[in-house]
C-alpha cells in the first residue's frame, strides 16, 4: 500500500493503495465515485474515460501510482451543474439509452472539443472509435457533438 | 433496519423533464422520507403528494428500451397529470404487479397498454370524487386537467395535491371509461426521455452502482468448461493478496471476497482449482458445425404442414436449394453481470440490474428458504440487458456469498465472465428448397432448422428454433418446416429477437436467392407474395420508397432487402452497402416499421436504431468453441458495431390504428439479411454463414 496524492475534480485528494490498483477502481471502491464506469478492464471499450491532465484517459489500465500529481477529472467533476455544452448537447438530443456507456462517451467527447473546437465527422470517429455502445446510440452522439461545438462557439460568443 | 434506510437513501432512479427542462428530483434523505411517507397511494402505480407531485411507479424495469419514459406516458395521459410534476420510482418486485413481473418479448408497452390506462383513469376518477365532495357537487360536473380537478359550474380549481389524501380514502371505481385515441394529447407525441439527466453526469445508479455499509465485492470464478464442476482448490495465495477475506466454495465455483473488485479480481488470478470438466470438454464449434451437417440430412420433428410440398417440388420447373449457418453469439451488455445481495436469518435483500424481478426473488427464495414475503428485490438501472439479464443464476451467486459469509455483498462478472459464461443465442443451420413454377413464382418452401433448443418442446419443436419460418409472412401454397433439436450442452437462451434473429437471415436470403434465381426483383417477388399482409406489404412499400429503390447506386454498391414480422410488428429495411478493400461498408439504413400506436415515436425511433446497430454486431462477431471452453475472452476477440461503422440510419414509423406492438426487438432481424442481400447486389458473393469473414469478401 502507499499513499498517492492527485487533484481530483478540483480538490486535493490523497489515497491509500496498492500502486497497481487501476484508478477505475480507486475511485469506485474507494472514493465512491460510480459515475466512472467498468466495461473490458483492458482498455477496449470507453466506459471508464476519465480525464488526466486534460487527456482522455482509460482509467481500467491506470495504475494509481502513475496519477501522483496529477489532475484527474470524472463525470462528476466535468461541469458544475451538468451544463458542460457536451451534457447541454446530450439532453438536448436525447443522446443515451440504457446509458451506462455515456459516462465514457461523454468524457471522450469533451476531450475532443477541448483540442478541436469544431470537429469533422472523420474527427468524431478517430476520437470516438474506443468507446462502445451496445444500445446503438452512435449516430446521436455524433450528431450531438455537433451539437455541442455549436452550444461551444456560442458560449465562447457570449463570455 | 439500516439497510432499508439506506435503500431509501438511494432511491434517487427518477427525474422529469418537460421539453428538455432538466428537474432533479434526488432529494436529500429526510426530505425523501418526509415526501415518501405524506404521500397518498391512489393505486400502485400512482401517488400523489401534497405539493403535487405525482410519483409514477414504473415496474417494467428500465434497460434502455424506454420503459421509464413510454409506461409513463401510458398512464399521465389518463391520469391527466401535469407532466412537468411527475418523478419515477422503480417499486422492485411485488404481487401488486401482476404474478410475474419482468422485461423480455419486447412485451411492456404491449401488457401495459390497457392495464396502466386503466390505473391512470382510475386514479384520475378518484381525484375528480374527493373534489367533487369537497364542492358538494356531483361528479359529472368536473373534470381533470393537468394536474387539477375542474368545477364546469364555478370555474374552481383544486390540485391533485389538495385532494389526493381524500382521494386515497375511496373506494377505487370498478369501471372507468378510457379515452378515444382521437383524443390523446401525449401518446402518439415524440416525447424525452425522463431519464436523461442522470445518466450524462454519473448521477444514474446501476447496479454496479450500489454501494452498501459494510458492503464486500467478490468474484467467482467459474468451470471453464460448460457444465464442470469444483474438484479441489486452493486458495493459499489468493489469501496473501491484500484486501481478500474471504474464499467460499459455492455452487457456481469458487468466490473470492474482498474489500474492493480489484483485490478479488487479484486474489481470483492466483486461485488453483482443479475442475472435474464433465461431458461437453468434447465439444467444439468444428464438430457442432458437422452435426448440422448430418442432421440435415434426414427429417426432423414436423413444425408446420401446409398443402404437399413434396409433390409441389417434384412437379416444380425448377429448384432452389441453399443451406445458411449462424453461430452462437454472446449478449455483452455494456454492463458485465452484478449483484448485491444481503442474506440475514430473517429476510434477504436484493438489489440488482434485471429483466426478471420475479426470477431474481425466486432464485433468492430457493436458496435461502426463506419465505417469498421475506425476499426483497430493489431494481437498479440496467446497463443494457439484451436477454441475459432475464436469467437469474448471476443473482443467485450474490445471494449464495452473501449467506456463506454473513455480509452485503457485490459480485461483479469481469467482461470475460460475460462472454465465456453466456446463454448464448444458439448457434443455427437451415437447410431450404423452393419449388418455382413455369413464371418464377415459388409454390413450395421446404425448411429444416436445427439448433439447441430452449424454452420448451413441444412435439419435439422448439418455438424459439423456429419462429420466423413457421409462421411464414409469405403466401406461398406448399410448406413444410421441420426442426432437429441438436443440444451439445452449450448454455442457450433469449438473445434480442429470439428465434427471428438467425431465421429472419436465412428466410429473407433465401427469398433473395429465388428472385435472382428467377430473374425478379427482390422487392415486386416479395410484394406479390404478400398481397395477403397488407401491414407488411405497407412497410416494405413505405422503405423502398423512401430509399429510392429503383434509383441508380455509385458503382460498386449494391441495395438489399427484408421484411419481418415479429413482437407484433412490421418492420421493412433498406440497405446500401459495398465492399471497401475487403471490408464491409454499410452506408445507408432506411427503416420502416408499422408498430400499431406508437406511443412515443422518438423511443421508437431510438429504439429502431439500437436494434439496427445490434443486428450490424451479429454480422461480426461470433463465439466459438473449443473443448467446451469459450474462445473469445474480450472486445478484441469479441467484435461488435464502433463508431467508425455506424451506417446513415433513417426511420419511418407508420402509425396504424392497432393496439401497439412489441419495438425493443424489431429491427434486429431484418437488417442482417438486408446487408448480406447487399453484398451479394454489390459484387454477387451469396453470404450463406455468420460472421461474414474477410476471406469472402476478398
Amino acid at each position: 500500500m502507499a499513499l498517492v496524492k492527485f487533484t481530483l475534480n478540483g480538490k486535493a485528494q490523497t489515497v491509500d493503495a496498492a500502486p497497481a490498483m487501476p484508478l477505475l477502481w480507486v475511485l469506485r471502491d474507494q472514493l465512491g465515485l460510480t459515475g466512472t464506469k467498468f466495461g473490458c478492464g483492458m482498455s477496449l471499450c470507453g466506459a471508464c474515460t476519465v480525464h488526466i491532465n486534460g487527456q482522455a484517459v482509460r482509467s481500467c489500465v491506470t495504475p494509481i501510482s502513475t496519477v501522483a500529481g496529477k489532475t484527474v477529472v470524472t463525470i462528476e467533476g466535468l461541469s458544475a451543474n451538468s451544463n458542460h455544452p457536451i451534457q447541454q448537447a446530450w439532453v438536448e438530443q436525447d443522446v443515451p439509452q440504457c446509458g451506462y456507456c455515456q459516462s465514457g462517451q461523454i468524457m471522450t467527447a469533451s476531450a475532443l472539443l477541448a483540442k478541436t473546437a469544431n470537429p469533422s465527422d472523420a474527427d468524431i470517429d478517430e476520437a470516438m472509435h474506443g468507446n462502445i455502445c451496445r444500445c446503438g446510440t452512435y449516430d446521436m452522439i455524433r450528431s450531438a457533438i455537433h451539437r455541442a461545438a455549436e452550444i461551444a462557439r456560442t458560449e465562447g460568443g457570449r463570455r | 433496519m439500516t439497510a432499508t434506510v439506506n435503500r431509501r437513501g438511494f432511491l434517487k432512479t427518477g427525474a422529469a423533464t418537460a421539453g428538455g427542462l432538466l428537474v432533479s428530483f434526488y432529494l436529500p434523505e429526510q426530505t425523501r422520507l418526509a415526501a415518501a411517507a405524506t404521500r397518498a397511494k391512489l393505486n400502485a402505480f400512482v401517488h400523489v403528494s401534497p405539493d403535487d407531485t405525482v410519483t409514477l411507479f414504473i415496474h417494467k424495469a428500465e434497460m434502455g428500451q424506454g420503459t421509464v419514459t413510454s409506461l409513463s406516458m401510458l398512464l399521465a395521459e389518463e391520469l391527466e397529470c401535469d407532466w412537468s410534476k411527475i418523478r419515477t420510482e422503480f417499486p422492485g418486485v411485488s404481487t401488486e404487479y401482476g404474478p410475474y413481473q419482468g422485461v423480455f418479448g419486447s412485451q411492456s408497452i404491449r401488457t401495459s397498454w390497457m392495464t396502466l390506462r386503466r390505473a391512470g383513469a382510475t386514479a384520475r376518477e378518484m381525484l375528480i370524487q374527493a373534489a367533487a365532495q369537497q364542492w358538494n357537487v356531483d361528479k359529472s360536473r368536473c373534470r381533470a386537467e393537468n394536474g387539477s380537478v375542474i368545477n364546469a359550474d364555478s370555474n374552481a380549481r383544486l390540485s391533485f395535491g389538495s385532494v389526493a389524501e381524500g382521494a386515497a380514502k375511496l373506494p377505487a371505481p370498478s369501471n372507468v371509461t378510457l379515452k378515444n385515441p382521437a383524443q390523446f394529447h401525449l401518446i402518439g407525441k415524440p416525447t424525452k426521455r425522463l431519464d436523461t439527466s442522470g445518466k450524462v453526469n454519473g448521477s444514474a445508479r446501476f447496479g454496479l452502482d450500489v454501494r452498501l455499509p459494510e458492503m464486500l465485492h467478490a468474484v467467482v470464478e467459474r468451470s471453464p468448461v460448460f457444465g464442470g464442476k469444483v474438484a479441489t482448490f486452493d486458495a493459499t495465495k489468493t489469501k496473501t493478496i491484500p484486501g481478500v477475506k474471504e474464499v467460499v466454495p459455492i455452487s457456481n465455483g469458487v468466490a473470492v471476497v474482498a474489500d474492493n473488485t480489484w483485490s478479488a479480481m487479484e486474489g481470483r488470478r492466483v486461485l488453483q482449482i482443479k475442475w472435474d470438466e464433465g461431458a461437453v470438454a468434447s465439444v467444439s464449434s468444428t464438430g457442432i458445425s458437422k452435426n448440422f451437417v448430418e442432421y440435415s440430412q434426414k427429417p426432423g420433428a414436423v413444425a408446420r404442414k401446409t398443402g404437399d410440398s413434396a409433390a409441389a417440388l417434384q412437379s416444380a420447373s425448377k429448384k432452389v436449394e441453399a443451406v445458411y449457418e449462424t453461430p452462437f453469439l454472446a449478449h455483452a451488455p455494456m454492463e458485465p453481470l452484478n449483484c448485491v445481495a444481503h442474506v440475514r436469518a430473517d429476510a434477504c435483500e436484493v438489489w440488482a440490474s434485471t429483466q426478471g424481478q420475479s426470477a431474481a426473488r425466486d432464485e433468492a427464495v430457493r436458496i435461502t428458504g426463506l419465505a417469498p414475503d421475506k425476499v426483497k428485490v430493489y431494481s437498479e438501472f440496467m446497463g443494457g440487458g439484451f436477454g441475459r439479464r432475464a436469467r437469474a443464476d448471476y443473482i443467485g451467486e450474490a445471494v449464495e456469498v452473501s449467506k456463506a459469509i454473513g455480509a452485503p455483498v457485490q459480485v461483479t462478472w469481469s467482461r470475460e465472465d460475460d462472454l465465456q459464461q453466456d446463454f448464448y443465442r444458439p448457434a443455427a443451420y437451415g437447410r431450404f428448397t423452393a419449388g418455382l413454377d413455369a413464371d418464377g413464382w415459388p409454390t413450395a418452401l421446404s425448411a429444416r432448422l436445427i439448433c439447441p433448443p430452449f424454452g420448451g418442446l413441444s412435439n419435439g419443436v422448439a418455438r424459439t428454433g423456429v419462429e420466423g419460418i413457421v409462421d411464414l409472412i409469405y403466401s406461398i401454397p406448399n410448406v413444410l418446416v421441420d426442426y432437429h433439436a441438436l443440444d451439445p450442452g452449450i448454455p442457450v437462451s433469449y438473445w434480442r429477437s429470439v428465434g427471428y434473429s438467425q431465421n429472419t437471415f436465412f428466410l429473407e436470403s433465401f427469398i433473395d436467392e429465388i428472385a435472382h434465381a428467377s430473374g425478379k426483383d427482390p422487392l415486386e417477388l416479395r410484394l406479390r407474395l404478400l398481397q395477403n399482409a397488407p401491414r407488411l406489404k405497407a412497410v416494405l412499400e413505405l422503405a423502398a420508397d423512401k430509399f429510392g429503390w429503383s434509383k441508380p447506386l455509385p458503382a460498386g454498391h449494391g441495395r438489399g432487402i427484408a421484411v419481418v414480422n415479429n413482437i407484433g410488428s412490421f418492420t421493412a429495411q433498406v440497405v446500401e452497402a459495398s465492399i471497401d478493400r475487403g471490408k464491409l461498408r454499410v452506408h445507408r439504413v432506411v427503416c420502416a416499421v408499422d408498430c400499431g400506436y406508437a406511443v412515443n415515436p422518438s423511443g421508437i425511433d431510438q429504439q429502431i436504431r439500437s436494434g439496427i446497430v445490434f443486428g450490424l454486431s451479429a454480422l461480426k462477431g461470433g463465439i466459438t468453441i473449443d473443448r467446451g471452453r469459450v474462445l473469445q475472452q474480450n472486445f478484441h476477440q469479441y467484435d461488435v458495431l464502433h463508431m467508425d461503422e455506424m451506417p446513415s440510419v433513417e426511420v419511418h414509423v407508420l402509425p396504424t390504428p392497432n393496439n401497439p406492438g412489441g419495438i425493443g426487438e424489431a429491427s434486429t432481424p431484418g437488417i442482417v439479411p438486408a446487408v448480406a442481400n447487399a453484398i451479394f447486389a454489390a459484387t454477387g458473393k451469396r453470404i450463406r454463414k455468420l460472421p461474414v469473414s474477410a476471406e469472402e469478401l476478398a
